[in-house]
């Protein structure tokens, strides 16, 4: 007993050190920076990407109408508020027109005046062509006794005098006649252009709308060009839609979408590209395109902010990787590839990648490759790897786990 | 030869092994001191790291966008692209902010990026990279979000769609990498309190609310909502040029200062952290020299409580080496064990930490050399004593 003892306790201390020190390497090689680096790994697969683009906007009106006066002046009164259908042709507000009525009046008495005036002319006419008539038959008369030498040659050439008179005297009064006729033209033309200027003060609705926007007050002074109403047609409302220049690429007239209202987060309405504009926004770096909706929901406000994903026409079959496993090195883009076990840096030419981040590969892998998709640290080439199914629990395991 | 250390640790192994452990969990302590430290220096390594850059454009006469706040227009960036040497440049905002967490919140920075540009994670653990221009997240593990929760940022919910690891602040706060537009709003947009006073205040000012100028008004609150600021601006250097070839010319006519890695690293180690880092070395240091104290102490009373049997080997003629040999090669042992104990507990409990926590191999083996020395240094004391024995004490004590 006494000489077993110490060999039992020998072996025991040797069996602790030796427990100790495997557990140490054990720990090392698992939990610190010796530790291989977990990461997953996924197949390079032939398939084909359906690409789309990812833009916001806002509700607009296609048709809007700021109805104002064409000079400056005071509103008379408003009939209509925001919020009111109004019809093509209707009343809507009116400017004072000061003293248009003054002015019609004044010249509906110069049109009067104008009138008599031609009546006057016309009297002096007939009386004209009557002394006319009296000279030439005196002077016609007077011709045949002075053919006969009855009278004197002189005697004759004083008739002719008052026959030439006769006639000038009744070409001035043609003249007065139409002058008055022309006169009493102007003063209708007048009138005309006034009652133009009094159509003008009443703003009518230009086209069938509903009021957006009433701007000024009766009573307020507004220049020319300030609206006192705003309209818009409220079956013309369309998104428009803001893309990253840097993913617009293929954003074309035609291209079906899905619009998200901020209102209805949960609703995708149909639509389409009914526009893309010529001139981008080089501050926000954005294009700009309308989206028209397939099926206008009701009670959409002017100015709420929608979402919309436009889908392009799908690519042809190409090999396609996890955007996530794209990664760069020293300015050169590429992939990790699996090369029996150990990670390679292969370089690649990576293609348009899609929003569920799949990305297509035009050169540089082949079909069934494997690659480093996930990693929880930076990798290196030739560095030890554990390939697990995820990195991180997956959510629905944390949220069991909590 | 017998070994009469082996003999010892064999007469009184329970009370040996311990021992050793106790001194391991303190030198593990130490350890972890030390891989706080060193934690800290990483944060601000793998923020520059992640970052991806090889040079930070910054506003002029700061230090950002990191250590100072710095702003600058978001168009400047092209100028950028288009000096000599720059491979890519991409705009990036910094903002600390509390995000919520269903009913709690979680301290993150809130990064804007351009996706696939310099800023964006490098590597992810789950999800995929940002592919939407608005609304969508990736965010680190340690925010704690796991994908398709919804973060919500000022006005705007955000998605999770992808998550990372180690993505963190000089402060070790983690990331959450959102899209760079939305990110400037968040920043710099107000609340729409704020927005509608500010509104209300331009159409009371008849500077800007002139009667017969219509669209006065307009034009200036449009022109007081614009967002068009960045902190930084994020370069790669193409090959062939150093990082100060490029960064001379911006600092020159683009009026903007650059900083390349080595300042950037020098910001943010020297001046950002370096009261906290010095609070911890200055820990460091203390909990060091008390762990020699008290590996000294043990040593001693080890040796003191062997007196006895020290004089009674004196007395049988063993020589004066051979019993300072085997305290030597105790305390050598004792040291050995603990420092085993003490990096095993170290890297077992390093995950645990709030904070990261990194245990260098280099830091591992300096301090197995010292705290051999410390264990060689504390066994002198003790073999002072035990030379120093009367060997009468074996018979008269």
């Amino acid at each position: 007993m006494k000489l077993t003892s110490p060999i039992k306790r020998r072996l025991l201390l040797a069996g602790l050190a030796v427990l100790l020190i495997g557990l140490f390497f054990f720990v090392m090689l698992r939990s610190g920076p010796l530790a291989p680096i977990k990461v997953t790994v996924a197949q390079v697969k032939q398939g084909s990407i359906a690409p789309e683009l990812f833009g916001i906007g806002t509700v607009e009106a296609r048709r809007n109408w700021m109805i104002g006066p064409t000079v400056a002046g005071r509103v008379l009164n408003v009939k209509v508020d925001v919020g009111d259908a109004v019809k093509a042709g209707q009343l809507l507000a009116e400017m004072d027109p000061v003293d248009i009525e003054q002015r019609l009046a004044s010249l509906d008495a110069a049109i009067e005046r104008a009138r008599s005036t031609q009546a006057a002319a016309a009297a002096q006419q007939a009386d004209a062509v009557a002394r006319r008539a009296l000279a030439v038959s005196t002077m016609s008369r007077n011709q045949d006794l002075a053919d006969q030498h009855f009278i004197s040659s002189g005697a004759l050439e004083s008739f002719t005098q008052t026959k030439a008179s006769a006639d000038a005297a009744l070409d001035a009064a043609r003249a007065n006649a139409t002058g008055a006729a022309q006169d009493l033209n102007r003063a209708k033309a007048d009138r005309a252009a006034l009652l133009q200027q009094r159509a003008n003060v009443r703003l009518i609705a230009p086209s069938n709308g509903v009021v957006s926007a009433r701007d000024a007050e009766p009573g307020s002074t507004v220049v020319a060009g300030q609206s006192v109403l705003r309209l818009i047609d409220p079956a013309s409302l369309w998104v428009k839609l803001r893309v990253d220049q840097g993913r617009s690429g293929g954003l074309a007239q035609g291209l079906k979408a899905r619009i998200v209202l901020r209102s209805q987060p949960q609703t995708s309405m149909p639509g389409t590209v009914a526009r893309v504009e010529l001139l981008g926004d080089s501050v926000t770096e954005e294009r700009i395109a309308q989206l028209a909706f397939e099926n206008a929901p009701v009670g959409m406000s002017v100015g709420e902010m929608a979402e919309a994903t436009i889908q392009l026409p799908s690519m042809p079959q190409s090999l396609i990787v996890p955007a996530a496993s794209i990664q760069r090195q020293g300015g050169t883009t590429g992939v990790w590839r699996m090369d029996a076990g150990k990670p390679v840096f292969a370089p690649v030419k990576p293609g348009v990648t899609s929003l569920d981040g799949q990305t297509q590969i035009i050169d540089g892998l082949k079909a069934g490759d494997e690659i480093v998709v996930y990693s929880q640290k930076p990798l290196s080439a030739g560095a030890r790897l554990q390939v697990v199914d995820a990195v991180v629990a997956p959510a629905g395991a944390a949220g069991a786990a909590q | 030869m017998i070994s009469l250390a082996g003999r010892d640790i064999l007469h009184a192994w329970p009370k040996f092994v311990l021992t050793g452990m106790g001194l391991g969990l303190l030198i593990g302590v130490t350890l972890s001191m030390a891989g706080v430290y060193r934690g800290m220096v990483d944060d601000a390594e793998a923020l520059l790291t992640n970052s991806g850059a090889d040079l930070w454009v910054v506003q002029k006469d700061t230090q950002g966008p990191y250590a100072e706040s710095s702003s600058l227009r978001d168009d400047a960036v092209h100028g950028i692209e288009g000096m000599p040497g720059v491979a890519l440049a991409a705009n990036v905002t910094y903002l600390n902010m509390q995000v919520q967490r269903g009913s709690d919140e979680a301290r993150a920075m809130v990064v804007g990026i351009e996706p696939g540009k310099p800023g964006s994670p490098a590597q992810l653990v789950a999800g995929r990279p940002l592919t939407r221009s608005h609304y969508e997240a990736v965010a680190d593990v340690k925010t704690g979000f796991s994908m398709g929760d919804r973060i919500h940022i000022r006005r705007h919910d955000y998605e999770v769609v992808g998550l990372t690891q180690r993505m963190v602040s000089s402060g070790g706060d983690p990331m959450v990498f959102i899209p760079l537009k939305d990110a400037q709003e968040a920043q710099f947009l107000k609340d729409n309190d704020a927005i509608v006073n500010e509104r209300a205040r331009t159409s009371a000012n008849p500077a800007f609310n002139r009667p017969g100028v219509p669209g006065l008004l307009d034009a200036a609150i449009a022109s007081q909502t614009s967002s068009h600021s960045v902190n930084a601006v994020l370069v790669q250097v193409l090959g062939g040029y150093s990082p100060e070839q490029v960064a001379e010319p911006i600092r020159r006519w683009k009026h903007l200062e650059a900083y390349d890695r080595a300042v950037m690293e020098d910001i943010l180690v020297a001046k950002l952290i370096a009261t906290s880092a010095k609070q911890i070395g200055m820990f460091l240091v203390i909990l060091a020299i008390v762990s020699a104290a008290i590996v000294a102490f043990i040593i001693y009373t080890m040796t003191m409580g062997k007196i006895r049997e020290i004089a009674v080997l004196k007395l049988i003629g063993t020589s004066n080496a051979t019993i300072a040999s085997m305290i030597l090669q105790q305390a050598m042992g004792l040291g050995l064990i603990g420092f085993f104990v003490g990096k095993l507990v170290a890297t077992l409990w390093a995950p645990v930490f709030p904070k990261y926590v990194l245990l260098l191999q280099s830091d591992a083996l300096r301090g197995l050399a010292v705290v051999m020395l410390i264990c060689a240094l504390a066994s002198t004391l003790a073999i002072r004593i035990a030379i120093k024995v009367d060997p009468a004490e074996a018979i008269g004590g």
